[in-house]
Order: structure tokens, then C-alpha cells, then sequence
């Protein structure tokens, strides 16, 4: 009797309500994000403990980069993560086909972030600065490097929520999955705007 | 020194401090060491079910608010009598001594260069006389390595890129361990030095003799001062033993398989890359490990040690 | 595998085949795969650590070449540390009995959960094809030697890095799991105390975990492009990779023993048939050992070169983490006072990892001190010091829990008599090995030795020979699980008469756990209520 309605969702819900199961994957998404924050934080660690140590190096180094495609990076993560937040807008009032076209455009912001930094990390490559070429160099390739990962982590999860959107899985009364995925995404939007000023602002 | 138990024995200031410190935590422990076993074998011996029937405890307690109190503050004197005096000695102990005599000491794998204020210089062997406070200045030429002196209680890692400080006050004559405490490497637990402790007579006799005495060694012997001085039967034998390295017995004039593949000669000129270069022709089945002693072995030395090879058959 | 008993359900037990494991969502399973997979490396360091053992019976060259030695000492510390004892009782037991003593179905996320295992086996397979060019660095990878040595670290980071990330996986399942799916009438001051152990060890291994996974992240681009934090040449600086690993190294000391003690709150009550002695004292304390477990790790480092100050911090904040410990130990022992004990194979261990764990909990005393610190530092104090708390806490706890649930998880009974004889072995055989190491640091004698000066070499052979008899004992133990998962006698559904939740369904459960919601009105400690009527 339990069984049939289980095996429609593959397994066993695990929790006693839909409410709660909403609960726990906002809990869960949070702990994540949680273990996210300590994952960076090692690397802004890192940075403080260097900026300290050679202050006149990052002075120098910093000029390197370009503040104009930083700047326009940052617009393009803020704006995507609006979209994402029109999304999520767009299922609670179970508009199922805003919900597509601003998950889309979502991801078409990611992409064009990390085309952007493409064109970056090429013209740098192509000016002999390498990661290994000094500390200032190595601390923007590893965190523009772990940063442009989530990115790309977040493409990937947010493509996954337009093909189940694209399958009707969501609707007003569940959408926790595009919810928190749209909080991850805030999130590695939030590390962007971290790294831009480290960076591209302050000398 | 071949004693079982002289690597325990105390053999400065520092280490009677350190040694007290040792005996008032292993005091107190030992009380609370007691207590604990001594209350958990009674219980287990005194409340032991007896009858099959007893499937019930005597008492109900849950908890007793007096009771946590005292076991929360009473560990807590505890740890803080313990912290004041670690921390009390410590500062005792590390702290700079005015009149320190600077000894320079470089670490690489796997052996200490040590380098007196006039000059001289030595490897795995610190001389100093009793009496005045030694300050060492250490860093290191590769990776991390460490200064451990048993009988002083004192150790200090050595790290690459900048300096680290070591103090310490001889006051008694003898020979002392120094080991290097981290791991550095295929060579590690052979990184052993010695400091010895002169009496100042014997000490200035030794510094005045230092330079005449070498001059007038046979080339040979020279050569198996300098193998000596430089650490090198830390890794290679005389006595056909495979240490870290290959054994220098039967070494001269032969051929050699190498690692990259091949063989060569073992004669004068493989010798001297060998000591400047040595990472250049390894030796097969060893691994590449030795560090380059470029700079600091004379082309004089070098004929030297070559002169003390050609003797090993 | 074993044959269905005569009309007895074999439970979650009953599916077949490698689909129905490899591929299960069942939190029973997944715990089952953790401790199959994880005591498989418990053995396989053991077998390392008598090799390095034997080694160290003579103080020259001798048995296998120094180079040897060290890769075998390396590989005895990773795998024990990372594949064994890390996730051993957290992902182990914890799987299968975190849902099972607070009444919940499974856990919160049981597809996170199979993807956990999976990410920890990914990462095992990670680090046996870094073997190819074997480490050599000792379990804690120190820079710079970890950036130059030729073993293939890069290709070793990432599987650590993996196996890490499985760890922060189930650490925040488990958060989840206990904040959201507990049974109906089951409050916080109603949890087990394994429970209260398990959610404080997710705390830190969601937080600290992501700390060490990217410093392994650092080490491989060190060595892959040249990225110099930690590398002097550079600009880097050796030291600022030791404060990232033990910021993590340090708190999952506390994730190995905070799961075992909280195995240990659960085996004595049942066995004292008493009520645990200040239940709010443990389980608080738990979450202050995991918090304050967050600011020592600088003690590691006293002869590093840090400066004096942070020493002089680090010291007085490490003396902090022994009062939540002793107020354990002291109320464990309360515990006992006029209870009526029995002492089955899981009481027994569970006494040994009080006497033993005392032992490492005030040989640490020496080791939080700083001026006693920098004579023991990296000498065989150390290890025989972490040993006593490793060996003799968490694998001693680890052992309890599994004598103590074994039947709950097969559905039938080990052999008492090898278990005791298991026990006494290994009691005697970890002390003798372990012992006398506390002398042989003392006397100097560094760790990580190939080779060593003749003085030492008595009490290295005493503990050699220690070292065969707790082999000896292990194999009798492992021997009994063998016999007991095919042969065992069928387990009733409550051998020892425990009150927690997960004595209430049968042996092995059902797939589901449990047939009805349980509904739960008191905490599992209320053994004096179960006294038989007309007793007295």
C-alpha cells in the first residue's frame, strides 16, 4: 500500500510532509553554502596574509588587469542573479514559461561571464603571466580559477532545473529545487563581488 | 652515552626546568590517573550483577549539580596551574640570553653546517665550552628540518627562507645527541649530529689547534676528516653496507650502473661531479638524494677525498 | 551469504545481488558498504604498521630499505586517518543508526547519501593510482618537502580532496537528519547521546573539512603550475600550510573520538542498567569539545617557528578542550555508582576506552604545556600519545559499538567467549606496544625514524612483540565477525535491553526501520522504571 505511492517518487519520501522536506533542503542547502564560505575563506585567508606581506607587489601586479571586463563581469553576474531571482518569482506564481525564459537567460549571463573571462585569462597568458609567475598572479588565477568552476558548477545545475522545468516538475507548490539552486547561485554571485574589488579596485 | 637510560638524563638548566615540569603534571595526573581507574575498577567490582534477577540498578540518580561543579572546576585548576607553569618555563627557556656566543647552523638534507663567528666552519659537529649561553641562528638550504638536543630538552624546526632561534646554556662537559625531529626525507633518521662540551682550556687548545692539525694530515686522512666533518658516512659506508646511498668500499675505478640508464666510471672526475652536481649520474637503485656540496668543498678537499676513496678496496 | 532462517524476515537484509547494494538508498546498506569498506583499510594499515613495526626491531639498515619505510609509514598514517578511522564510526555506524535511534525512515537525503559513498570509493581509487609513485611524506604532507618530493602528491590531493568532500556530504546529512526527522515526541533533551555525538562531529566536519580540501587544492597547484604560497622561493610561506591543515586537523581529532564517545553514553547505560549521569553535561559538552576543538590547532606547532604569542594563546586554549573531556569521563564513571553490571563483550570495551582514553587524554596534558611540548614534540611521546587516544579511544569505541549493534545489523549473534578473548589481546598487546613508547619520546627518540642509535633498541623490540600480540587479538575479533555474519546464533530483536529506538524493531530491521512511526514520551535512559515487578 506505502509501497505504490513511494515507487512513484523512486523512493520513499523520507519526511513527514512536504513542508518539512521543504525545510530540510533549505537547511541542507544552507550548511552547504556553509562549507562554501569556509572553502573561500581558506583562499581570502591567504589573501589578507600576502596583501600583509607584500603590499607593494599587489600595487604593481593589480595594474595588470583589466577593470573595465572586471567591471562588466560584475554587471553581468548582478543582472543574472536578478534573473535567478525572477525565476524563482515566476514558479511561485506557477508561470511556467517565465520560469524557462529567465532560467535561460540566467544561463546565458553565465556563459557570457565566463567567455569574458576567457578573453581575460587569454590576453594574460599571452602577456607571460602565469599562475606561477608570483604570488598575485597565483592568488587571482586560484580564486578567479575555483570562482569561474562554480560557475560553471552553477551552469550545470541551472540547466538541469530548465530541463525539469522544461518536464512540468515544477509548479506554485514545488519548486524547492530552482529555490535553491537560485540560492546557490546568489552565492557564487556573492564571491564575485568579493574578488572584484580585491582584485581590480584596491591597488 | 651507550647507556640504556642517559638519552632521559638532564644535561642544562633548561632541561632541570623543563624536567620539573614534567614531574608536577605527571603528579597530578597520576592522581587523576588513579582516581579515575581506581573508581571505574571498584564500581565495576562492587555494583557487578550478582543474580540473573538483579536486571535492575539500586539508584535512580540522573545527576548531582554539586557533583558537575566540582568536576568542572577542579580540571579546570588543574589545566590552569599546568598552563601557567608550561608557559612560565617556557618563557624561562626560549627567552634571549644576554652574552650568547652566535653559532650559525644551515640544515639541508641531511646534515648541519655549523659556522663560528671567526670563520670556522663544521658539519655534525658543534664544539662549545661550558659556560657561556650558546644563541644558534638556524635556517634551512631545502625543506624543514628540525634541532633537537635530548639532554638539553630543547628542540626548534628549521625552516627554509627564514631564521629560526635556539638558546641553550652548557654547563656540563660530554658529548649530546642532536637529531632532527621532522621528517625530511629518505635520509631523515640519519640526520644526526653531535654537540660536544669542552672545558674552556680544552676548547681554546682545540680552536688554536683546529687549523695547524688538518694542515699536516696525510692527504688520505685528511680526506676521511672532511667525509667525517661533512656528514657523508651518514649515507655511504666504507664497509660495503648499503646505507642511503652506496658504499664508498671497492668504489674507485669502477664501473657504475646508473639510474638514467648506462654506466660510468667512477674516477676522479665522477667523483667531483658526484659532490657538486649530484642529482647528475645516480647511481642506479638509489634514489636521488643527496644534496650538492658545491661551494663548500675546495678544490684541495676534493683531492683530498679522492685521495681517502682511492685507500677503500 | 546467509540462508533465511525458518520464517525469520532477514529484513533490509533480504534484496540480493550487486544492484540492489550498489545502487541501494537504504541509510542500513550505505553504513553497511562505510564499514565493510573502511575496516577493510583498518586492516590493510594494521598489516602496514607491523611491517613498520618489524622494521623497527633493528636499529640499522635492515628488512627493507629506509625509502620503504617511510612510504610504509606514510601509508599506515593516510589510510588509517583518511580511509579508516575519519569516516569509520561517523559514516559507519552513524549511517546505519543515526535514523534508526531517532525513529526516522532514512536519512534526510538518502541520493546524497549514495553519492557520498560513492565520492569517498572514487576518491580511494584516487589515491591507490597516486601509488604508483608512492608517498613518501607522512600523513601530514608538510611543505616544502610535500612540493619537491617525487611522489605523485598532485594526483594523492585529489583523492583526499574527495574523500573530504564525501565527508562534508554526509556531515551535512546528518545535520539535516537530526534536525528535521526526528520521531514525534523526541526533543533535543530527549536525543541519545550517540546522537548528540554524531550531530556535534557534522558540525566540524562541514566546517573544517572545506579548510583542508582547499589546502590539498594549493599543494596540487604548487605542484602542477608552480603556484608558490607555501614555497619560501617563492614568496610563500611553510608555515601558513601547517595552520591551514591542522585548522582542519586538529577539530577532525575530534570527529574520530566524538562519535566513539557518544557509542561509549550509549553501551554503559544499557550495561549498568542505570541511567546515564548527567545526560545535559554530555551532550553539551560535546558541542563545546567540537567548538572550542576550532581554536587549538596552533598547538601542533610550537617548535614550528610561530611566534611565542600565538604559542602562549594556542596552550591556554588547548587546556580547555580537557574539561569538557574529564566532565565525560567523570560522569561515565557516575554512571557505574550503583548500577548492576554485567560485562558482555561491549562493556568491555567500553571500560577499555575509558583507561585507555585517560591515558591519551593526560599524556596530552604534557603535550598542551609548552614547555614540556618542545622536548616530546615529534618525538615517540607523540605517538604513543595519539595512539592512546586514536587506538585506545576511537577504535576501542568503534569496537564497542560494533560488539554492541552487531546483532541489530546481521540479525545474529557473535561468540562471547572469542569476543573475550578478542578483547584480551588486543588489551594487552595495544598497551604493551604502546606503553612503553611514552619512555622511548622521552628519552628522545624521534618519530618517523628509519634508523635509530643502539640505546633504543630494548624497548623497540618490547613493542614489536606487542605489536604481534595485538595482531593476534585483532584476528580473533575479525575472526568472530566472520564466523558471526554467516554462522551467529539468529539475534533476538533486544539482546541487551536497551530503551533506544532502534531495540524497538527487529534484528536485522526491516527495510523501512520501523512498522509504525514510533512515538517517543521519555529519554532512552530510564532503566530503574524496567525493574521487574516483585524484585525486592
Amino acid at each position: 500500500m506505502a509501497h505504490s505511492a513511494a515507487e512513484s517518487a523512486g523512493h520513499p519520501s523520507v519526511h513527514a510532509s512536504p513542508a518539512v522536506a521543504y525545510e530540510a533542503a533549505k537547511l541542507g542547502i544552507w550548511a552547504f553554502l556553509a562549507t562554501e564560505v569556509l572553502l573561500f575563506g581558506g583562499l581570502f585567508t591567504t589573501y589578507i596574509v600576502f596583501r600583509l606581506k607584500f603590499p607593494e607587489m599587489f600595487h604593481r601586479d593589480y595594474l595588470h588587469l583589466d577593470r573595465v571586463l572586471g567591471a562588466a563581469n560584475t554587471v553581468v553576474l548582478i543582472a543574472s542573479s536578478l534573473t535567478v531571482a525572477l525565476a524563482i518569482a515566476s514558479i511561485r506564481k506557477g508561470e511556467q514559461r517565465l520560469l524557462k525564459l529567465f532560467l535561460s537567460l540566467t544561463i546565458f549571463l553565465a556563459g557570457v561571464f565566463l567567455v569574458i573571462k576567457y578573453f581575460e585569462w587569454t590576453e594574460k597568458f599571452a602577456h607571460g603571466l602565469f599562475p606561477g609567475t608570483d604570488i598575485f598572479f597565483s592568488l587571482y588565477f586560484m580564486m578567479t580559477g575555483l570562482h569561474g568552476l562554480h560557475v560553471a558548477g552553477g551552469i550545470a545545475v541551472l540547466g538541469a532545473m530548465l530541463f525539469l522545468a522544461g518536464r512540468g516538475r515544477f509548479s506554485e507548490s514545488y519548486n524547492t529545487p530552482v529555490e535553491i539552486s537560485g540560492l546557490y547561485w546568489h552565492f557564487v554571485d556573492l564571491v564575485w563581488i568579493y574578488l572584484f574589488p580585491l582584485f581590480y579596485l584596491i591597488g | 652515552m651507550t647507556n640504556a637510560f642517559a638519552g632521559g638524563a638532564a644535561a642544562s638548566p633548561s632541561a632541570w626546568q623543563i624536567d620539573a615540569v614534567f614531574l608536577f603534571i605527571a603528579c597530578v595526573s597520576l592522581f587523576f590517573f588513579l582516581l579515575v581507574e581506581g573508581l571505574l575498577i571498584y564500581f565495576a567490582i562492587r555494583y557487578r550483577r550478582r543474580k540473573a534477577s538483579e536486571d535492575a540498578a539500586l539508584s535512580d540518580v540522573r545527576s548531582n549539580t554539586l557533583l558537575e561543579i566540582v568536576w568542572v572546576l577542579v580540571p579546570s585548576l588543574a589545566v590552569l596551574a599546568f598552563f601557567t607553569y608550561g608557559y612560565v618555563v617556557f618563557r624561562d627557556v626560549t627567552a634571549p640570553q644576554p652574552g650568547a656566543s652566535d653559532v650559525n647552523v644551515t640544515a639541508g638534507q641531511f646534515l648541519y653546517e655549523f659556522k663560528y663567528a671567526d670563520g670556522r666552519t663544521a658539519v655534525n659537529e658543534l664544539r662549545v665550552p661550558i659556560g657561556p649561553p650558546v644563541k644558534l641562528i638556524m635556517t634551512s638550504r631545502d625543506v624543514i628540518h628540525g634541532f633537537f638536543i635530548p639532554e638539553y630538552r630543547i628542540k626548534q624546526d628549521i625552516l627554509p627562507g627564514q631564521y629560526t632561534y635556539l638558546y641553550f646554556q652548557p654547563d656540563r662537559e660530554g658529548t649530546f645527541d642532536i637529531f632532527c625531529t621532522q621528517y625530511c626525507g629518505v635520509g631523515h633518521s640519519n640526520m644526526r649530529a653531535k654537540l660536544i662540551v669542552m672545558s674552556p682550556d680544552a676548547y681554546s687548545t682545540w680552536k688554536a689547534e683546529a687549523e695547524g692539525a688538518k694542515a699536516a694530515l696525510p692527504l688520505f686522512e685528511k680526506g676521511k676528516e672532511l667525509l667525517e666533518r661533512f656528514g657523508c658516512l651518514g649515507c655511504h659506508s666504507v664497509d660495503g653496507s648499503v646505507k642511503v646511498g652506496p658504499t664508498f668500499k671497492g668504489l674507485f675505478g669502477r664501473m657504475v650502473l646508473l639510474e638514467a640508464g648506462g654506466e660510468a666510471k667512477a674516477d676522479e672526475e665522477y667523483i667531483r661531479e658526484s659532490i657538486v652536481d649530484p642529482g647528475a649520474k645516480v647511481v642506479k637503485g638509489f634514489p636521488n638524494a643527496m644534496p650538492t656540496f658545491k661551494g663548500s668543498v675546495s678544490d684541495d678537499d676534493m683531492a683530498a677525498i679522492v685521495a681517502f676513496l682511492k685507500t677503500q678496496k | 551469504m546467509a540462508l533465511p532462517e525458518n520464517g525469520r524476515s532477514r529484513g533490509y537484509l533480504a534484496a540480493r545481488g550487486f544492484r540492489s547494494w550498489a545502487l541501494t538508498l537504504d541509510h542500513k546498506r550505505i553504513g553497511a558498504l562505510y564499514l565493510y569498506t573502511t575496516l577493510f583499510f583498518f586492516l590493510l594499515g594494521g598489516i602496514f604498521g607491523l611491517l613498520i613495526r618489524i622494521k623497527l626491531m633493528y636499529p640499522g639498515q635492515a628488512i627493507f630499505s629506509n625509502q620503504t619505510y617511510n612510504v610504509l609509514f606514510t601509508l599506515h598514517g593516510s589510510m588509517m586517518i583518511f580511509l579508516f578511522i575519519i569516516p569509520g564510526i561517523p559514516s559507519g555506524l552513524g549511517n546505519f543508526f543515526i535514523p534508526l535511534l531517532i525513529g526516522a525512515r532514512d536519512v534526510a537525503f538518502p541520493r546524497l547519501n549514495l553519492a557520498s559513498y560513492w565520492i569517498f570509493v572514487a576518491g580511494i581509487l584516487v589515491i591507490l593510482g597516486s601509488l604508483i609513485r608512492p608517498m613518501d611524506t607522512g600523513w601530514t604532507f608538510y611543505t616544502p618537502y610535500s612540493a619537491k618530493t617525487g611522489a605523485n602528491i598532485a594526483l594523492l590531493s585529489f583523492g583526499i580532496f574527495l574523500v573530504g568532500m564525501s565527508s562534508i556530504l554526509t556531515g551535512l546529512n546528518f545535520i539535516v537528519t537530526v534536525h528535521k526527522l526526528r520521531a514525534p515526541g523526541m526533543t533535543w533533551h530527549r536525543m541519545p547521546l550517540f546522537i548528540w555525538g554524531m550531530y556535534a562531529t557534522s558540525i566540524i566536519q562541514v566546517l573544517a573539512t572545506p579548510v583542508v580540501g582547499i589546502t590539498f587544492l594549493l599543494l596540487a597547484m604548487e605542484r602542477v603550475f608552480g603556484i608558490g604560497f607555501f614555497d619560501p622561493a617563492k614568496g610563500g610561506d611553510p608555515l601558513l600550510f601547517q595552520h591551514f591543515f591542522w585548522f582542519y586537523s586538529h577539530p577532525v581529532v575530534y570527529v574520530m573520538i566524538l562519535p566513539a564517545m557518544g557509542v561509549i553514553s550509549e553501551v554503559i547505560p544499557v550495561f549498568s542498567r542505570k541511567p546515564i549521569f548527567g545526560y545535559k553535561a554530555i551532550a553539551y559538552s560535546s558541542l563545546a569539545i567540537a567548538f572550542i576543538g576550532f581554536l587549538v590547532w596552533g598547538h601542533h606547532m610550537f617548535v614550528s617557528g610561530m611566534s611565542k604569542t600565538a604559542s602562549i594563546i594556542f596552550s591556554f586554549l588547548t587546556f580547555f578542550v580537557a574539561v569538557p573531556t574529564s566532565v565525560k569521563v567523570f560522569n561515565w564513571i557516575a554512571t557505574m555508582y550503583k548500577g548492576s553490571i554485567t560485562f558482555e563483550s561491549p562493556m568491555l570495551y567500553a571500560l577499555t576506552f575509558i583507561s585507555l582514553f585517560i591515558i591519551g587524554g593526560l599524556t596530552g596534558m604534557f603535550l598542551g604545556a609548552l614547555a614540556t611540548d618542545v622536548h616530546v614534540h615529534d618525538t615517540y611521546f607523540i605517538v604513543a600519545h595519539f595512539h592512546y587516544t586514536m587506538m585506545g579511544g576511537t577504535v576501542m569505541g568503534l569496537l564497542a559499538g560494533l560488539h554492541y549493534w552487531w546483532p541489530k545489523m546481521t540479525g545474529r549473534m557473535l561468540s562471547e567467549k572469542t569476543a573475550r578473548w578478542g578483547w584480551l589481546l588486543t588489551f594487552i598487546g595495544f598497551n604493551l606496544t604502546f606503553l612503553v613508547q611514552f619512555y622511548l619520546g622521552f628519552k628522545g627518540m624521534p618519530r618517523r625514524w628509519a634508523e635509530y642509535p643502539p640505546q633504543y633498541q630494548t624497548l623497540n623490540i618490547v613493542s614489536t612483540v606487542g605489536s604481534w600480540i595485538l595482531a593476534g587479538g585483532i584476528l580473533v575479533m575479525f575472526s568472530n565477525f566472520i564466523r558471526g555474519l554467516f554462522r551467529g546464533d539468529p539475534a533476538p530483536a533486544n539482546p541487551w535491553k536497551g530503551l533506544t529506538l532502534e531495540w524497538q524493531t527487529s534484528s536485522p530491521p526491516p527495510e523501512e526501520n520501523f512498522g509504525t512511526v514510533p512515538v517517543v514520551t521519555d529519554w532512552p535512559y530510564g532503566y530503574v522504571k524496567r525493574k521487574p515487578a516483585g524484585d525486592g
